[in-house]
């Protein structure tokens, strides 16, 4: 069960989207959010609904990696839709009724936001490296640094909490076998016991990942690591003709959503 | 010889603990040698090798690695880029997700330039016999093959010496044939200094120099050859020796009068079939 965690997974390809520089993808990344944002209409969503379908086929990341993801999140998007459904003001559906046409027009908007939101991001992390990514991040962070901000420290960090998630994962499994063979069960009983059930993996388990950074930081240290002064890297980043294309592409994107918005449309 | 890694009267006591770990080690390391370090747990043998990288500084004495004391932090990057290390666990000194980016973390620390990263990389991938796992995720590796790649990320700061703390301990017998085949080869064909630290006997067989701790001191220093024959010293700190030098220690006992040198099971079949003979 616990294989199924998409976090940080990343399919490697040889696709257009693929080879964009990492700090490209990272601003479509925030230029598409606040595109996403900014739709109102039926239009606007259409268009970044577009947008996101095209990036999707010229990576060629399958529809249902996309959806796997989404799976975790499914709780919070059913409620919104909910939540939209009952509080909206307006025309009844049928005279007497609190379900509303404007309701059913909201929870539809909001639940394409959010999956929207979530697509994007995951179209993100499925091509690039979690070193590419994490690389680019401190590129693009770096200026902060001036203003003392420990730039490089943070995205270390992100990227040893992403190299660690499989051997954790590994470990939890590991745990939990163990526990279930002495006879543990997570599986039944309320939510209160399961979630009790779940203290004697939580343990051995947190005590091991403080175990295995004691080692990992002695092991850094061997290699000579010590810290970002002076650091340089194997994989340079070069932005390319492709780069200049997608931020273009990007910024006209932005601007139709804006420009829409601001026609009511 | 000159001795790279020098200990002189090294104490070393870990903060809150009353006992010494260390207590007064007297030990030179030999440049292009192959040392293997024996002990069982708690004998002081994984705190010598952190004292090798100036991970740990002795609290009494000092150690010199090419003349320089470990103990001068501002000389730190040129101990450890000159003294490689390898650990127990390969799952936690693995950095990255990718086996040639983890290979890279080293020359990309010492602000190596891209082009020679690439390289090293390559190289050291190739000497470890791991070039075509190098687009690979570690974690899918079995521990053997994850301990290769950290060797070679150790070999990409190119350092004429190299330390393995236990490497072989979490590992299956296949694996640590692996490791314990590749290291010798970078002794015996790179030229590089070795020390090996390890509880397993048979992985100092092959060792040029043995050298036995116990209780923090050093009981034994010699060929593995010596060292074995010593059999009632090695079992007296809960050592056992080759079953090849166990059988011409019986055998001694018995009456008959052989030298105990013989650690290859070949070498020793023919001892005990010559002495039949007459």
């Amino acid at each position: 069960m616990l294989k199924d965690i998409t976090l940080g997974q990343f399919f490697p390809g040889d696709t257009l989207v693929h080879r964009l520089d990492p700090r490209t993808k990272l601003i479509l990344l925030v230029v598409y959010i606040v595109a996403l944002f900014q739709a109102k209409s039926w239009w606007s969503y259409g268009l970044v609904l577009f947008a996101t379908v095209l990036c999707m086929a010229v990576s060629k990341i399958h529809p249902r990696s996309i959806f796997k993801g989404l799976k975790p999140m499914l709780f919070i998007i059913v409620l919104t839709g909910l939540l939209n459904i009952f509080y909206t003001q307006g025309t009844p559906v049928l005279p007497g009724w609190i379900v509303t046409w404007e309701g059913i027009g909201r929870a539809v908007q909001m639940i394409l936001r959010i999956t929207l939101l979530i697509a994007g991001t995951f179209l993100l992390t499925y091509t690039t490296s979690p070193i590419a990514l994490t690389d680019g991040l401190e590129r693009l962070l770096s200026p902060l640094k001036k203003i003392k901000v420990p730039v490089h420290e943070m995205t270390i960090m992100m990227s040893m909490a992403l190299r660690f998630i499989p051997t954790l994962i590994e470990e939890t499994d590991k745990i939990m076998s163990a526990q279930k063979a002495r006879g543990a069960d997570f599986e039944t009983g309320r939510l209160t016991e399961r979630a009790k059930a779940l203290l004697p993996i939580l343990v051995p388990l947190f005590v091991s990942a403080f175990r295995r950074a004691d080692e990992l930081a002695v092991a850094m240290e061997s290699r000579c690591y010590h810290g970002g002064e002076g650091r340089t890297r194997m994989k340079q980043m070069k932005l390319q003709g492709i780069d200049a294309l997608a931020l273009v592409l990007g910024a006209v994107f932005l601007a139709a959503v804006i420009v829409l918005r601001h026609f009511g449309l | 010889m000159e001795p790279v890694i020098v200990f002189e009267q090294v104490h070393h006591r870990y903060s809150g603990e009353a006992e010494e770990s260390l207590r007064g080690i007297d030990l030179a390391i030999e440049s292009g040698s192959f040392t293997a370090v024996l002990g069982h747990n708690g004998s002081g043998k994984s705190t010598l090798a952190k004292h090798m990288n100036a991970i740990l500084t002795p609290t009494e004495g000092r150690v010199l690695v090419h003349g320089v004391d470990t103990a001068d932090e501002d000389r730190l990057l040129d101990i450890r880029r000159s003294v490689g290390m390898v650990f127990q666990n390969p799952d936690n000194q693995i950095v990255a997700n990718v086996v040639e980016d983890d290979v890279a973390f080293a020359p990309e620390n010492l602000g190596v330039p891209s082009e020679e990263i690439r390289r090293r990389v390559d190289e050291a991938l190739e000497i470890v016999g791991m070039s075509e796992f190098k687009q690979h995720a570690p974690h899918l590796l079995s521990g053997g093959q994850k301990q290769r790649v950290a060797i070679a990320g150790v070999l990409a700061m190119q350092p004429e010496i190299i330390v393995l703390d236990e490497p072989t301990a979490m590992l299956d017998p296949q694996g640590r044939a692996e490791v314990i085949a590749t290291v010798t080869r970078l002794c015996r064909e790179k030229g590089m200094t070795v020390v090996l630290i390890t509880h397993h006997m048979d992985e100092c067989v092959g060792a040029d120099r043995l050298v036995v701790m116990s209780g923090g001191r050093i009981v034994a220093d010699g060929s593995p050859a010596e060292v074995f024959s010593r059999v009632e010293l090695m079992e007296s700190e809960g050592l056992s020796v080759p079953e090849t030098t166990r059988l011409l220690y019986d055998l001694d006992r018995e009456g008959f009068d052989l030298p105990l040198t013989a650690l290859e099971i070949d070498d020793c079949a023919e001892l005990v079939a010559r002495t039949l003979i007459k």
